[in-house]
């Protein structure tokens, strides 16, 4: 149970780790509660009452920046600075002030694009719709992330660089160089809000790209492999299946994965080689993937009893599951001919589904599972309201993707369907029609996940509440041995 | 000299140049990474430094 953790403050430093947990908390249920609206929006249009704000071309960047960055970012900033610290048996470095530079500014530009969206401010850039004003708040709370995470570790007290913050630090460099090339841009002036890109035509859809998929591959991918590469041997309670494959994993990654972008833009006014290219790296990112993926599994060789006993670990395996499944099913989608049917359906928000809420967040829950009970120095509250969220979201996830396969590669079919006289068969309306059970059942699966969270916010808001009970007993027991 | 750098510097060559560079690269990282049994022994023993941080656990909670 809880004890004083007096120890903990002098040896790391905690407080920025649990600042950033808990909004990254308050961020996943806004963000996913957000999503589970806008799905039910596509499948019930009248939910918009006609509102423009909150229709879903202005709500979507709403969603999707809550989730990845509001619930991902500050789940990042808190994993890394637990991770760091504790890898390099060091404390975070910086000042109080640096740590709450980042916290309020990452949060705070969040808020200032959120508002942004909805009032219509956005430069229509996939996952970095956030105006100029807002994305050089971010590149100024990246710089300080980026000092106080390498400062961290040129003041290791280990002689090795564990490989988690090999890969946290390649998504920390990663994005820097994505976000500031990708929103390269001359605003209209400098009391408004509106921004013209450095670049045009092609080479912008181009250059989006190479930002949109690498924010996949080093934000949404590394960072959360570094997030797998500590917590799952943690949770197993054993070493990592094989530190040399980690090696091999991070840098066959990291070389791949800035190559793939262009297969978002298949079949467009492109050069073709740059098609092809991106198509054979993505079947050749395969490989590390799933190289990483059998290295997290089999960390469990010999203790696989825990997948039937430990709800937090059945959170991390199946995160691995799902990264495999859509690492597997990505390069698949970047062949042009699979491509052709797959693009611009209800296909391509599955397999996002399928990496964002199998993959990244059942590794971030299971994470904070982990990771806040230590954090404040007690034990979880409940876990068998862990193992119902799991089974709750799992049902979720699955229900959402294989709505999502069904309308995406029905709408595919139809939209590509011909006659005999070579006319198109269906008409838009028709592919409208045919998809409407799908989007309900997808909104019906959200709905489930969104609910794990509740619960999961509800298990660590009784396990903060507890430990904060339990130091004042602690310490009367403490006197008490004195 | 002078047509070393003028190949180098035509961007139709890239995709070569990238090549060349990048793959011996990544074949030197295989090689380092799976070669020399000591060097085996001592990459493989990273892999307890999760682990090695149990000890400062059992510190925070007043060296018991």
């Amino acid at each position: 149970m809880a004890h004083s953790s007096a120890g903990s403050v002098e040896q790391y430093n905690y407080d920025i780790v649990k600042k950033f947990a808990i909004a990254s908390l308050i961020w996943g249920i806004a963000g996913m509660f957000t999503g589970v609206w806008l799905a039910s929006e596509l499948a019930w249009p009248f939910l918009n009452f006609d509102i423009a704000q909150i229709t879903f071309g202005r709500l979507r960047p709403v969603h999707t920046s809550g989730v990845i960055f509001g619930f991902g970012g500050n789940a990042l900033f808190a994993t890394s600075f637990y991770v760091v610290q504790r890898t390099c048996q060091a404390r975070l470095a910086g000042s109080r002030n640096a740590h709450y530079f980042m916290f309020y500014g990452w949060n705070g530009a969040l808020i200032i694009a959120g508002i942004g969206y909805m009032m219509g401010i956005t430069q229509a850039r996939e996952y970095a719709e956030p105006e100029w004003y807002v994305d050089i708040m971010i590149t100024l709370v990246w710089l300080v992330y980026f000092w106080v995470f390498v400062t961290t570790i040129t003041r290791r007290n280990q002689p090795h660089i564990y490989v988690a913050n090999w890969f946290y630090m390649a998504f920390i460099l990663a994005t820097a160089i994505l976000h500031i090339f990708n929103n390269l841009a001359v605003p209209v002036s400098f009391t408004g809000a509106k921004s013209y890109s450095l670049f045009a035509g092609a080479q912008d859809a181009m250059t989006q790209w190479w930002y949109g998929h690498n924010a996949v591959g080093f934000f949404l991918t590394a960072a959360f492999l570094g997030m797998m590469y500590y917590f799952v041997p943690k949770q197993a309670g054993r070493p990592v299946y094989s530190y040399r494959l980690s090696i091999v994993h991070f840098w066959a990654l990291g070389f791949m994965y800035m190559w793939v972008g262009t297969h978002h833009l298949h079949w467009t006014a492109i050069p073709d080689w740059t098609s092809s290219l991106a198509a054979v790296f993505s079947i050749l990112l395969l490989m590390p993937s799933w190289g990483g993926m059998i290295n997290g599994i089999m960390t469990l060789s010999g203790a696989w009893d825990k997948l039937r006993t430990d709800p937090i670990m059945m959170f991390m395996i199946t995160a691995l599951s799902f990264y495999g499944m859509s690492t597997f099913e990505g390069p698949m989608m970047a062949l042009k001919e699979v491509n052709a049917l797959s693009h611009y359906t209800d296909w391509t928000v599955g397999h996002v589904h399928s990496g964002a809420l199998g993959w990244v967040a059942l590794i971030t829950i299971g994470s904070f599972y982990h990771m806040i009970p230590k954090l404040w120095n007690t034990e979880l509250y409940s876990m068998r309201l862990v193992k119902l969220h799991f089974f709750v979201a799992t049902l979720g996830i699955i229900l959402y993707i294989t709505a999502m396969w069904s309308s995406g590669i029905g709408q595919g079919m139809m939209l590509r369907e011909f006659d005999e006289y070579g006319n198109l068969a269906n008409t838009f309306i028709s592919t409208v029609t045919f998809m409407h059970a799908p989007l309900v059942a997808r909104a019906i699966g959200g709905m489930f996940f969104v609910s794990g969270m509740l619960l999961m916010a509800f298990n660590i808001y009784m396990t903060i509440r507890n430990a904060k009970r339990e130091p004042a007993v602690g310490s009367v027991a403490q006197t008490v041995n004195a | 000299m002078t047509e070393i750098w003028m190949w180098l510097t035509d961007l139709g060559n890239s995709k070569i140049l990238a090549l060349l560079i990048f793959f011996p690269l990544f074949v030197g990282m295989l090689l380092y990474v799976y070669t020399g049994k000591q060097r085996s022994e001592r990459l493989e023993s990273y892999k307890n430094i999760p682990l090695d941080d149990e000890p400062n656990d059992i510190a925070q909670k007043g060296g018991k």
